[in-house]
């Protein structure tokens, strides 16, 4: 049986030997296959004396099985072995770029508009719109502006002829919504406005919303907390504000609206003219001639109206310094909101 | 309205710091803009006066001065001033002094010879931007006095933006009247007895014009002598109230302006012909203005004429002809009320903007001119001496102002402001406004005084009340709102949602201006109407866009221009087309790319842009609201597109849009290096979309079947797969087109085509019975219309 006990060795030495899988299975066939060395030992039991035969089969089924476990254990291994070569030759640089990762972006007016009109949507109002080329009564007659009134100088108007122009506010938009329902309402009017004026500060187009809230008991103290709500969630900061007493032909009272300094939280700064207050918007409780020129009625509803600088909002917001900026659509300048 | 602080602390004098009165009037509706210190920080000047002037020995601009500044020895001063000469009184900075700047006055040589201080222009004590020469100071100036205590300077210059409707307060009386509502203290007026009359000369006035002009005061002033100066006094008012000193004439007008606000003017006696006559201006004529402008007058206009003509255009500025001269001895004196109306927005009809014209248009106070009359003529007579006539007056008292009666209702005070207002409160507040107030069982009545035209309705009432009582103490609420929520409609497909398919495809939106330069509309669209602005910045901006690709093609150049080799943009906004006498604005959704198909990267060579690129995006968009089921591409027409290469895009058979390659001539007059490409889609005819209906889905599998058939290279893709989608039946869900192929083993002009198709039934497993007649049918009708051959 030494010749057993050898065949085991040589057979372990070539399981131990082999180191790929097909050579694994090369041993396996040498050695257990039909016409292995092992299994032809299993075959010589036939030959012997059946006393003899019980032990010797138990000797070789056990050098069988040692092969066995150890083929077992070796292919283990070696697969472990290949697949680790796999994975290390199928390794790439992950920092390299994906293929077209890349999205483009909204203007950053469209982006505050977006903001605005979300705010005021969750408030229950409508967004509405209107034309840009309007008629004289939208834009002022029945906004209780007069042809002679000094408050048209303060109106840069563009004009094609004695009664059509660009609309030097969205107001319009709020006479026409009055004029074509009934209320209470309740909107906001974003959009494009026009003024003929064009320096550092000034570009001859913008963008402005205004809302209208007239309900039946719809007070100054209301016009107040709705804005400074609005500010507070705009500039996601608890801003004092302040109201001062000011003019618009379409709204008595009038008022401005001053936000704490957003730049230098109200400890003066170049951009608050080291005030420590910003002036935001303009607001006030709805003229009753207004109300008059669109057939409501001022003695059952009251309301307020207000209209603000989109430019303006956006520039305190992300810190832009040059207004002009917005309509020269430098790439390299609008990729900064994406 | 610029004035100074001292000025108005004459009138009424709270005990507020400079800051704090700002702050104070800004918050009641005044709002100051400026507060600027009259003159610079210095100490150590004196009033001093030139007693010899000699030549310096080296120096031929110097002058070598002997100087009384009030003490026991004249100073030697050496001075570069042209002006200087004896006997002139000027300002002096004796050795110790500092000048604004932190500039200390020492012992010096100059040129050699010792200088004891310096003589001071305007400019080196901080009083004016620029000066000519030493101050020169009056003659009655005390010498040895100190110069800030003489002039009064310390002292604010502030600039107050009066809103529109304030026009009570462009005088230092009616700031002074708010500012002592604000602190609850009563006015100082100034106290003023009527001129003694000492000759009893007048001048005939007739007004026509009664409704424009319903007062006119005037009053003959004789024997004055121009020659005297303005008392310094009243120059340091007018200039720190931004008004340079004239002579004494105009500058006691513009002083009366200042104070009371009544616009007054003074003629040349001498110069007048007949009689005033208050009339609009004749078809026709003419007048020279004091500013020498020669104006060509509107009939509208209202003039103060003689029987020579126009002198004077009423309310805005007087004539060149009949203004006051250094001959000037006898004067004719204006003090008139303008109705409003009848003067506002037309010093702006002939260019003009004056302190006058600012006035009149907001409303001078109507019961003031007899007192401005008597000022004005007080303070002539002090300064240039003379004989006053009587005040004459032409009154027509139906056309001033009607003062109305106001309702002001307690309730209604609520109703407005969210909170009452203390009955005592709200009687202060109006009486110290000036208000007639009688108490009624609802509230009071209300007149207001002449000089408020702001004040009509009881909501303007109800502002005063808020304004003073403080607006940032009235509460603040947030208001309860039911019912009336926002109406959502889910067919109607958000505009920010079509933007964010574009941002999501590399897209970034702009905005470009409105108006654009006219040669983009001659390029991009020579047939469309469009409309120009009668009053334009520029021309490149002054005719209204018909197209978007006018303002993204700028867009484009401008950032080729800065280096920038892919572009991907878009923008949306209204378009203005003219269709006969109808303007149309309606809003669009335009787009262009230019450039590499993709970003510059290491995964190889980025081919450029085509058609089918931007083809490609349109159809990623019109799939939000039906895609393939309702839109249309066609073959198109379009001015500014390349004709091979336009899509006409239609929604059930009806035009959204176009999509295609920027004609290559367009392409080369913008100067654009390489091939551009465009959309522009109606955004309201793309934004309705039907809503998803459930179909039950097939257990059943689907069959597909490919093909491969040669056609003339003419036949459009659309038009065999809408043979095919119309043969195949009602079993087809779904047919793509696979390959197109032209060249080598096909004939020239021809082309391969490649589809499948993939049948389904609902209620069971399709055999090859029911197959192959569709294939046959798919095949026939192909070969019937479109002369194809299978391909094998």
């Amino acid at each position: 049986m030494d010749n057993l006990q050898t065949l085991l060795e040589h057979a372990l030495a070539a399981v131990a030997q082999a180191d790929s899988v097909a050579g694994l299975d090369q041993v396996r066939v040498q050695y257990l296959g039909k016409k292995g060395e092992i299994t032809g030992q299993l075959k010589t039991l036939g030959k012997l004396e059946p006393e003899a035969r019980k032990a010797a089969g138990a000797e070789i089924n056990s050098v069988k099985e040692q092969v066995q476990d150890a083929i077992k254990t070796r292919q283990a291994l070696l697969e472990q072995q290949a697949l680790q070569q796999q994975l290390t030759s199928e390794a790439i640089d992950v920092t390299l770029a994906g293929r077209s990762g890349v999205v483009g972006g909204l203007h950053p007016v469209s982006r505050t508009l977006e903001r605005i009109e979300s705010f005021f949507s969750t408030m229950g109002f409508q967004v509405v719109e209107g034309p840009e080329i309007e008629d004289d009564f939208h834009n002022f007659e029945a906004l209780n502006i007069p042809g002679h009134h000094p408050a048209r100088a303060m109106h840069d108007t563009f004009y094609f002829d004695a009664t059509t122009l660009l609309r030097t506010h969205t107001s319009p938009v709020q006479v026409r919504t009055m004029e074509s329902s009934a209320a209470p309402y309740r909107i906001i009017c974003p959009g494009r406005v026009y003024r003929c004026d064009s320096d550092l500060t000034h570009t001859p187009m913008f963008h402005q919303v205004e809302g209208l809230l007239v309900d039946t008991d719809i007070t100054f103290a209301d016009l107040k907390g709705i804005l400074a709500e609005f500010l507070r969630d705009f500039f996601e900061k608890d801003l004092d504000v302040r109201f001062r007493p000011s003019y618009f032909p379409f709204t008595e009272p009038s008022a401005e609206m001053d936000i704490q300094c957003v730049m230098c939280d109200g400890h003066g700064c170049r951009v608050c003219s080291h005030t420590g207050w910003l002036e935001i918007l303009g607001c006030g409780m709805v003229h009753p001639k207004v109300f008059e020129h669109v057939n409501v009625d001022s003695e059952k509803y009251t309301g307020f109206a207000f209209g603000m600088g989109v430019e303006r909002l956006t520039m305190l917001r992300y810190g832009v310094n040059d207004l002009r900026l917005f309509f020269e659509n430098d790439l390299k300048f609008l990729r900064q909101f994406q | 309205m610029r004035f100074s602080e001292k000025w108005l602390r004459e009138w009424v004098s709270p005990k507020l710091t400079t800051d704090e009165l700002v702050a104070q009037i800004t918050m009641a509706g005044l709002e100051v803009d400026s507060v600027d210190q009259v003159a610079g920080a210095f100490n150590g000047v004196v009033v001093a006066e030139i007693i010899s002037a000699e030549p310096h020995p080296d120096a031929s601009k110097l002058q070598v001065c002997k100087v009384d500044a009030g003490e026991a020895e004249p100073l030697q001063i050496v001075c570069g001033a042209a002006n200087a000469r004896p006997g002139i009184k000027v300002p002096c900075a004796k050795i110790g002094a500092v000048l604004p700047g932190d500039f200390k006055i020492k012992r010096a040589k100059l040129r050699g010879v010792e200088s004891f201080g310096m003589l001071c222009a305007e400019q080196e004590l901080g009083m004016a931007e620029a000066s000519d020469g030493l101050m020169e100071l009056p003659s009655d100036a005390p010498v040895g006095a100190d110069i800030r205590a003489y002039l009064v300077l310390d002292d604010a210059a502030i600039e107050v933006d009066l809103t529109p409707n304030r026009g009570d307060c462009l005088g230092i009386a009616g700031l002074a009247r708010e500012v002592g509502v604000l602190n609850g203290m009563d006015v100082t007026q100034c106290a003023q007895a009527d001129v003694r009359q000492t000759i009893s000369d007048t001048f005939p006035v007739t007004v026509e014009a009664k409704s424009q002009c319903p007062r006119y005061v005037g009053r003959v002033v004789r024997g004055v002598d121009l020659s005297r100066p303005t008392p310094i006094w009243m120059v340091e008012r007018l200039r720190r109230s931004g008004i340079r000193s004239i002579d004494p004439v105009v500058d006691v007008t513009n002083y009366v302006l200042l104070e009371l606000g009544q616009p007054m003017h003074a003629f040349d006696l001498n110069t007048l012909q007949g009689g005033i006559c208050v009339r609009l201006a004749a078809e026709g004529e003419q007048l020279t203005l004091l500013d020498g402008q020669e104006i060509k007058l509107s009939p509208d206009t209202l003039l103060i004429a003689d029987q020579s003509g126009p002198l004077a255009m009423a309310g805005v500025m007087g004539g060149e002809h009949s203004g006051v001269s250094g001959e000037t001895r006898d004067l004719f004196l204006e003090s008139a009320f303008f109705d409003p109306i009848a003067i506002a927005g037309k010093a702006r009809s002939y260019g003009l903007h004056t302190d006058s014209s600012h006035r009149f248009e907001r409303g001078v106070d109507f019961e003031l001119q007899h007192h401005a009359m008597e000022r004005a003529t007080a303070l002539l007579l002090e300064i240039v001496g003379g004989n006053a006539g009587p005040v004459i007056e032409v009154l027509s008292a139906e056309n001033l102002p009607h003062l109305p009666s106001i309702q002001l209702r307690r309730d209604r005070i609520k109703r407005i402001l969210g909170c009452d207002i203390a009955e005592i409160e709200v009687e202060n507040i109006l009486g110290r406004l000036g208000m007639d107030m009688v108490k009624t069982e609802q509230g009071w009545h209300i007149v207001p005084p002449s000089y408020r035209y702001d004040i009509r309705l009881e909501v303007d009432l109800i502002e005063e009340l808020g304004r003073i009582h403080g607006y940032n103490n009235l509460p603040t609420t947030l208001p309860i709102l039911e019912g009336l929520s926002p109406k959502r409609e889910e067919a109607l497909l958000p505009v920010s949602r079509i933007k964010q398919v574009l941002v999501d495809r590399e897209y970034q939106e702009v905005i470009t201006y409105s108006f654009v330069d006219k040669k983009y509309i001659e390029l991009l669209t020579p047939d469309q109407p469009s409309v120009a602005l009668a009053n334009p910045i520029s021309a490149d901006m002054s005719e209204m866009r018909t197209t978007l690709w006018a303002g993204l093609l700028k867009t484009a150049t401008y950032n080729l221009n800065r280096q920038q080799e892919r572009l991907r943009l878009f923008e949306t906004g209204l378009n203005f087309i003219k269709e006969g006498d109808e303007l149309q604005q309606v809003d669009h959704l335009g787009g262009l790319i230019f450039g590499g198909a993709a970003q510059e990267s290491w995964f190889g060579k980025v081919r450029p842009v085509d058609f089918y690129d931007i083809k490609g995006d349109v159809e990623a968009l019109l799939s939000l609201t039906g895609g393939a089921s309702e839109y249309t591409f066609e073959p198109g027409e379009h001015k500014a597109l390349h004709p091979g290469q336009t899509a006409e895009v239609k929604r059930n058979g009806k035009t959204v849009g176009y999509v295609g390659a920027l004609h290559p001539s367009v392409q080369k007059s913008l100067d654009i290096s390489q091939k551009v490409y465009l959309f522009e889609l109606v955004l309201p005819e793309i934004r309705r979309r039907s809503l998803p209906e459930f179909k039950e889905l097939s257990k059943y599998p689907e069959v597909r079947r490919d093909f491969a058939v040669i056609v003339d290279e003419k036949i459009s893709a659309a038009a065999i797969l809408k043979n095919v989608r119309e043969t195949a039946g009602s079993l087809l869900t779904n047919l793509v087109l696979f390959d197109v192929y032209q060249g080598a083993n096909l004939e020239a002009g021809k082309k391969s085509i490649a589809f499948g198709i993939t049948l389904q039934d609902s209620a069971r497993t399709l055999q090859d019975d029911d197959i192959n007649p569709i294939v046959d049918r798919v095949v026939v009708s192909l070969k019937e219309t479109f002369n194809v051959t299978l391909r094998e």
